[in-house]
């Protein structure tokens, strides 16, 4: 329920809080090196947020999530080597992702198509992305003054300073940019899932025919989340070309598609803290492994995935959050009297 | 518009639903008028469900009309229906159960109304329906009976001017079968009803005239005495159930 939705958001803020103070302790402690590094790990657990918003709370499994994140970062790309400057192509990159995501969601929901072959659908779109940008090499694959680059990618113009092409932002700078970005989207996600459109999302989500009885268009309410969490993802994809310096056609592939769900499960459905945080955890223990040849870096995915499946089905955050509230049961002295609905708020 | 007593609220015409050779609904004619409470009856299978699927737009009939308060509303989208102002209780609970209790009113009331507006509605829903134990609770994990109340409580709290209850008294306890009995009189007060039903004690507490339903079709329109009283009757229901 609406009853306080700032204090709903309690937790929300107290995560957001403390990613600021990480945002400006980090470059003081850490190497420039793991801060350009940091700066792909948010790029990647922004992408994991939209997947957490719109599977966790919306109840959308979307197999193809970074086909919005991927698409984000060639809109902006191209844009930004169009317009000669980043504040226009950012806009873009977030405004052509949404603009296709709804299209794609209007057929999606407006057919009714089952959530099976949304699944399929979406990680369809993502595969064709894959293949047919691959394939884009040739001097005739232009955008304007951008060429595609097939496999090998385009190179992606770094953010300049808003109305100030030639003021490019330094490898720190851009993680600043990155930090307070994965910060507003999730304080923004933490908003909505609290809001009346938010509640209607997870009710549907629970029972779509029951939303449907109480008289709610679902498919409208679908359409908006999957728009929105499009949405999100190609800020993603924005910080995430900015990071690396370059995108390629690898970003659709189907390791990457399977890795936000895996993000997902690992953090927990119905956080948004939890697959961020996953995100980082995973993105540092595979570069770890990266370092070293003993163990394949798949198979230590794999047996992550299936350890989280069998034992841990609800990911790492609900687990907590569940054991916490069992505990304050147990120790009725120093419950705190809550007023307003518990659980389901923004974590 | 203003309502009167008499008003036709529904009216189905020729309403038929086929699912391959099985005639579930055969051309039907049913009217119900405004404020009235009409208990639908028949044997497993009679097409009550079916009948009140294609009122409540969850099937798209073969053919026929569905009117509610005059408007065409044959194969209009549940949301459509409900919109209307109609409030829904299907014969398989449908609830939500990752949500407490409140949460599940509150967003019945809340499509109506402002969030203060709603959230006085599902405090004196929760009230009315004395749910007050269980408010707080997941309802996913409540007893059968009390996820039936819920679901009565969400189909209250959107002050419905037209009740369509599937079976809202399956699978309770005595003493709750006996509460929904009196809630629904009290619905009735204001609003039209239509409700099915198997248990024929529970008929007989709130029944005013009675719908047969059998292989489809209705075969009777009656009061529940006349029914009882019927041979025909009998044989397709009475004598293997009351
Ligand atoms: N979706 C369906 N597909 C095929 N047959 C169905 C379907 N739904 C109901 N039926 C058939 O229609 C008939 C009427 O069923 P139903 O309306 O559920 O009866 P009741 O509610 O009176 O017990 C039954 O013979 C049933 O098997
Ligand atoms: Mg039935």
């Amino acid at each position: 329920m609406n009853s306080g939705i700032l204090r709903q958001m309690r937790p929300t803020f107290v995560y957001a809080l403390l990613g600021i103070i990480f945002m400006f302790a980090a470059p003081q402690v850490l190497q420039l090196f793991t801060i350009i590094n940091l700066t792909t790990a948010i790029a990647l657990a922004v992408l994991a947020l939209s997947l957490a918003l719109i599977w966790g709370y919306g109840g959308i499994l979307c197999f193809g999530q970074v086909a919005f994140f991927g698409l984000g970062a060639y809109a902006y790309t191209i844009s930004a080597i169009n317009f000669g400057g980043s504040t226009w192509a950012i806009l873009m990159a977030v405004m052509i992702t949404s603009a296709f995501a709804a299209a794609l969601g209007y057929f999606i929901f407006f057919g009714r198509v089952s959530d099976v072959y949304l699944g399929v659908i979406t990680l369809t779109v993502t595969l064709i992305f894959f293949s047919l940008i691959r394939r884009t090499s040739g001097p005739e694959y232009k955008i304007g003054n951008a060429l595609l680059g097939g496999f090998n990618g385009v190179s992606s113009p770094p953010i300049n300073l808003p109305w100030n092409p030639t003021s490019f932002l330094f490898p720190e700078q851009v993680f600043y940019v990155a930090m307070a970005a994965l910060i507003l989207c999730y304080v923004f996600a933490g908003w909505l899932v609290n809001t009346k459109f938010g509640r209607v999302c997870q009710a549907i989500r629970e029972n779509e025919l029951r939303a449907e009885l109480l008289g709610y268009d679902t498919r409208l309410y679908k359409l908006g989340i999957f728009t929105i969490g499009a949405g999100i993802a190609a800020i993603g994809g924005v910080l995430f070309c900015n990071g690396v310096g370059r995108i390629t056609p690898d970003v659709f592939n189907l390791y990457n598609a399977a890795l936000t769900i895996i993000w997902v499960i690992v953090g927990g459905r119905g956080t948004l803290i939890g697959p961020i945080g996953a995100t980082f955890a995973l993105f540092y223990l595979t570069s770890a492994l990266g370092g070293q040849s003993v163990l394949n870096n798949n198979l230590v995915l794999g047996i992550i995935l299936i350890f989280f499946v069998l034992l841990v089905p609800k990911g790492v955050a609900p687990t907590i959050i569940d054991w916490v509230n069992a505990r304050r049961k147990k120790a009725p002295g120093r419950v705190r009297r809550r007023r307003g609905s518990r659980g389901e708020g923004a974590q | 518009m203003t309502r009167q007593r008499g008003d036709v609220v529904v009216e189905t015409r020729d309403l038929c639903m086929h699912f391959g050779g099985v005639r579930a609904v055969d051309q039907v004619d049913f009217t119900l008028f405004d404020r009235e409470l009409r208990c639908l009856i028949g044997p497993n299978g009679a097409g009550k469900s079916t009948f009140f699927k294609c009122l409540t737009g969850q099937l798209r009939p073969t053919s026929g009309e569905v009117l509610i308060r005059g408007q065409e509303m044959t194969g209009a989208e549940p949301f459509e229906v409900a919109s209307l102002g109609v409030g829904i209780k299907t014969q398989v609970p449908n609830v939500f159960d990752g949500l407490t209790a409140e949460e599940n009113i509150w967003l019945s009331a809340r499509r109506w109304h402002g969030d203060a507006r709603a959230r006085a509605l599902t405090a004196e829903t929760i009230e009315r329906l004395k749910l007050g134990d269980i408010r707080r609770m997941l309802v996913g994990r409540l007893a059968h009976g009390q996820r039936q109340w819920v679901e009565l409580g969400m189909v209250v709290a959107a002050e419905p001017w037209l009740v369509l209850l599937d079976e809202p008294a399956a699978g309770m306890t005595h003493e709750e079968t006996f509460r929904t009995a009196e809630l629904i009189e009290e619905i009735n007060k204001t609003s039209a009803l239509i409700v099915v039903e198997h248990d024929m004690q529970f008929i007989r507490m709130i029944s005013r005239t009675v719908t047969l339903f059998h292989e489809g079709r209705i075969l009777m329109q009656d009061t529940m005495e006349a029914i009882s009283a019927d041979k025909r009757a009998r044989e397709v229901y009475l004598g293997h159930r009351a």
